[in-house]
């Protein structure tokens, strides 16, 4: 493999000296580890390529090649970073790209590129390196599958693509990439095929997230239209630059928009559905019945946040127009949207009874998180809390499936409890993220990437709206984090009594303790007073202003903020660990049965929560997820599904019938054709031969060989030779007789 | 001189003799002996109308002998072939009864 790459770069580096295709820099010759950035996503697509070709039984070589493929990336990675990072300490505002034509159409030219800046180099970092730890975790979870190989091609393939995403400079690099991770994700999803619910969830996600791609794939091609490039930076000639930027203002749209926010707002719809916000986060959920490390990898950590990097790499375009102390439309689109999938995730979270789903919807919760700081506060705000978020949810869901993996395949809260005890290692990385989660202050990296984004809400010029409702998740947020632990580590073992859960294996709890480390580390560079990661994703000189912490607001803000997430703790506490779960006497414990998950149906010996004991309705809604599948399914589903009947009467009826008219008067021809071939061209044939196999029997008699015969023959011959001879004599007078 | 009739009549007879031998005898080298009458019957008439036409004394008027010397060589030739086929049939089954020949087959 490290050959193979190696002879890669240098088979690169030797063409580059006679290079046929157009290459445009922007700050003259780009450096090495620009020139080979494309390699990053080469190599694991390279690696899914080749374990595809392996046998199943390979296991071994498969995560070999998954894993070495992307410790490679992983160090080019860290080159890259180290690049952007050398730059930013001279001064230098580190953006390098690197494009190319793809297709010429006449004078139209589709360019291609990668990108080289602080966004895509920390979003790098932090796909390679969270994903190698979920890598290495996945061949001690997925230990035991048959379809061990398979799933690492597939996990390799996602990688790959996500790294695409991620280096693109061009829009439609950027989109085929997207579509790719798409595809995975659908793969991943519903790798356990067999199970109708993996599959079902499988297409539910790859649906759901396709309408949000119309909408992407229309924005794409508007801007194409309007500016006649898809590469982001070019010389001032990208679309997000600032002369394209003008064009796409001065343009009017509809209802009042600029083509500027028009193309926002269609691109938001694509974030919107890869991000699981408000209208498409249908699937996210249901997305958990994948194998867990792809719900940490792929639905937590880094395809969902694919919609929020999106938005940050078109930033410049989601914001173009905006006068001081205001914002634009399609901002303000994103921030509310933001904030209300914020408030429902946490709220929905806090009434689910599957530990991956609980973590699902805290998911989708943190990404309204992240729009929000977005819309509100810039890019570094918004990035900052999706690489915390990275971490910390990474840590949760890999903590999920080791709990799940001790408890024997038990994914539902209430049949768990006292794994303190059993999983020390667990409990503790995954309290680590908890706390990061929940936002727990000072040590915690989740306090200061949720704070900045509060704090920037509250400082946003449009409206209090978002503000309110990002505290209202906090608490939220607090609390259902808190109910969870306590339901899984706290209290007594509520499983089937003859089963003991145990600790995963070393594989598993190594990249546990890495991320938790990070859980907690991460926090340093996103304080006020040191803003590091704000400074190198805006390029802005580094400074440590500790009296950035005296600024007006921010203290008392943080203060309530924390006094939020102490509530959430709090009341969580007062609720579910005060007193410990116990198991409900006098109900036997049935094993279970595979759980959809849809309804919160109770199982015999299943314990009510009490909540649901004090309100039962508000309990319903929430569990209920407030009713969404069931509003989609009375709407959108019930016209599709009357279309799709519609479509299949007019096929079988319609259409059906109109071929199999065309069919039967087809038949008919041939029946006829039929008859005529075979009674008079047959016939015809028939009698022809009959005649020559007579006619060849009276010829085989002559022909016997029998030479008597013949001199008959001979005689019979010159008799009539001489009767002819006599005859025409007589006529002409020669002969006298 | 002999009138040309004269040679046509004999021609004519030894063609009818050898015809008989063909058709009456069951011996195929008899019957060999009958062909080779029939085509000296013919080589004479050729003979004899050269030497009654229109070329006889030139000295390219050699168009007649020509004729009859190649019959003669083909019926020798054609003789060879035929006897060697009798007597290799005759090896084969000990006859040479024509009616008894009715297969080619060893």
């Amino acid at each position: 493999m490290i050959a193979c790459s190696a002879s890669l770069i240098a088979s690169w580096l030797a063409q580059d000296q006679a290079s046929n295709f157009t290459v445009a820099y922007v700050d003259g010759n780009p450096a090495t580890i620009v020139r080979i950035l494309w390699l990053i996503p080469a190599i694991p697509m390279l690696a899914a390529g080749l374990i595809a070709l392996l046998r199943q039984p390979q296991r071994r070589l498969a995560a070999g090649l998954a894993i070495g493929s992307l410790a490679i990336s992983l160090l080019l990675a860290i080159g890259a970073f180290t690049h952007v990072l050398s730059v930013w300490g001279q001064g230098g505002a580190p953006r390098e790209v690197i494009s190319f034509n793809w297709i010429d159409l006449g004078t139209t030219h589709l360019q291609l590129g990668w990108i080289l800046d602080p966004l895509a180099a920390v979003m790098l970092v932090m796909v390679t390196f969270v994903g190698l730890l979920i890598f290495i975790y996945s061949t001690g979870y997925m230990a035991h599958d048959e379809n061990f190989t398979r799933f690492f091609c597939f996990l390799s393939l996602f990688a790959g693509a996500m790294l695409g995403v991620i280096i693109a400079n061009s829009l439609l690099l950027l989109f085929m990439c997207w579509e790719i991770v798409g595809l995975t994700s659908y793969l991943l999803i519903g790798f356990w095929y067999h199970k109708p619910s993996a599959a079902a969830a499988a297409k539910k996600a790859f649906l759901t997230t396709r309408i949000g791609d119309i909408f992407f794939l229309l924005g794409i091609v508007w801007l194409f239209a309007q500016t006649g490039t898809l590469l982001f930076y070019n010389h001032g000639a990208g679309a997000i630059e600032p002369t394209a930027l003008a064009a796409l203002l001065s343009q009017p749209a509809a209802l009042g928009l600029t083509a500027a926010g028009a193309i926002g707002l269609l691109i938001f719809a694509g974030a919107a559905g890869k991000s699981g916000q408000l209208p498409l986060h249908v699937w996210l959920p249901d997305a958990m019945e994948g194998p867990t490390p792809v719900s940490a990898l792929i639905h937590a950590a880094t395809m969902v946040a694919a919609g929020v990097y999106l938005i940050a790499r078109v930033y410049p375009l989601m914001s173009a127009g905006a006068v001081a102390g205001g914002s634009t439309v399609s901002l303000t689109v994103v921030a509310w949207i933001g904030a209300l999938t914020a408030l429902f995730g946490a709220l929905v979270a806090v009434a689910q009874n599957d530990i991956k789903r609980i973590l699902a919807y805290s998911t989708v919760s943190q990404l309204g998180y992240m729009m929000v700081g977005l819309a509100t506060g810039g890019v570094a705000v918004g990035m900052f809390h999706l690489i915390t978020h990275a971490f910390f949810k990474a840590l949760l869901f890999l903590g999920a499936g080791s709990v799940i993996h001790g408890c024997h395949e038990e994914q539902d809260i209430r049949r768990m409890g006292g794994l303190r005890h059993t999983m020390l290692v667990t409990f503790l990385t995954y309290a680590v993220g908890m706390l990061a989660l929940s936002g727990f202050p000072i040590f915690f990296s989740g306090f200061w990437s949720k704070d900045a984004i509060i704090g920037a809400a509250h400082g946003w010029p449009v409206s209090q709206g978002p503000f309110v409702l990002l505290l209202i998740g906090a608490l939220l947020t607090a609390f259902y984090m808190t109910r969870q632990v306590a339901y899984v580590f706290l209290g007594s073992w509520r499983g089937p009594e003859h089963t003991h859960a145990h600790e995963s294996p070393r594989v598993m709890t190594l990249p546990l303790s890495i991320l938790a480390v990070f859980a907690v580390g991460l926090g340093i560079f996103g304080t006020p007073a040191w803003p590091w990661f704000t400074s190198l994703i805006e390029s802005r000189p580094l400074t440590l202003e500790m009296q950035a912490f005296s600024e007006p607001g921010l203290l008392p803000l943080m203060g309530f903020a924390t006094l939020l997430v102490f509530a959430g703790l709090g009341a969580g506490w007062w609720l579910y660990a005060r007193k410990a779960v116990q198991r409900p006497v006098s109900a036997p414990v049935h094993h279970h049965t595979q759980e959809h998950g849809d309804e919160p149906q109770h199982r015999a010996g299943d314990l009510v929560d009490v909540l649901e004991s004090s309100s039962p309705v508000v309990w319903r809604w929430l569990a209920n997820r407030l009713y969404f599948d069931e509003l989609y399914a009375a709407t959108v589903l019930r016209w599709y599904a009357a279309l799709a009947q519609l479509s299949d009467w007019l096929d079988r009826r319609v259409w059906g019938g109109l071929v199999a008219g065309v069919a039967t008067a087809f038949r008919g021809l041939g029946a006829a054709n039929k008859s005529l071939d075979s009674q008079w061209i047959d016939g015809g044939f028939d009698k022809g031969c009959e005649e020559l196999v007579t006619g060849g029997g009276v010829l085989a008699w002559l022909q016997a060989g029998r030479a008597p015969g013949y001199l008959r023959m001979l005689a019979l011959g010159v008799l009539a030779l001489v009767g002819l001879a006599l005859v025409v004599g007589t006529m002409t007078g020669q002969v006298r007789l | 001189m002999t009138p040309l009739a004269a040679f046509l009549i004999v021609a004519a007879l030894v063609f009818a003799i050898g015809l008989a031998i063909s058709l009456t005898r069951r011996n195929a080298i008899l019957v060999l002996i009958g062909i080779e009458l029939m085509l000296n019957a013919a080589n004479l008439n050729l003979i004899a109308f050269w030497r009654f036409g229109p070329h006889a004394g030139h000295s390219d008027g050699l168009t007649g002998m020509m004729f009859a010397i190649f019959s003669i060589a083909v019926a020798a030739a054609e003789a060879a072939v035929g006897l060697g086929l009798v007597i290799a049939y005759h090896r084969h089954s000990k006859t040479t009864d024509l009616d008894a020949m009715t297969r080619m087959k060893g």
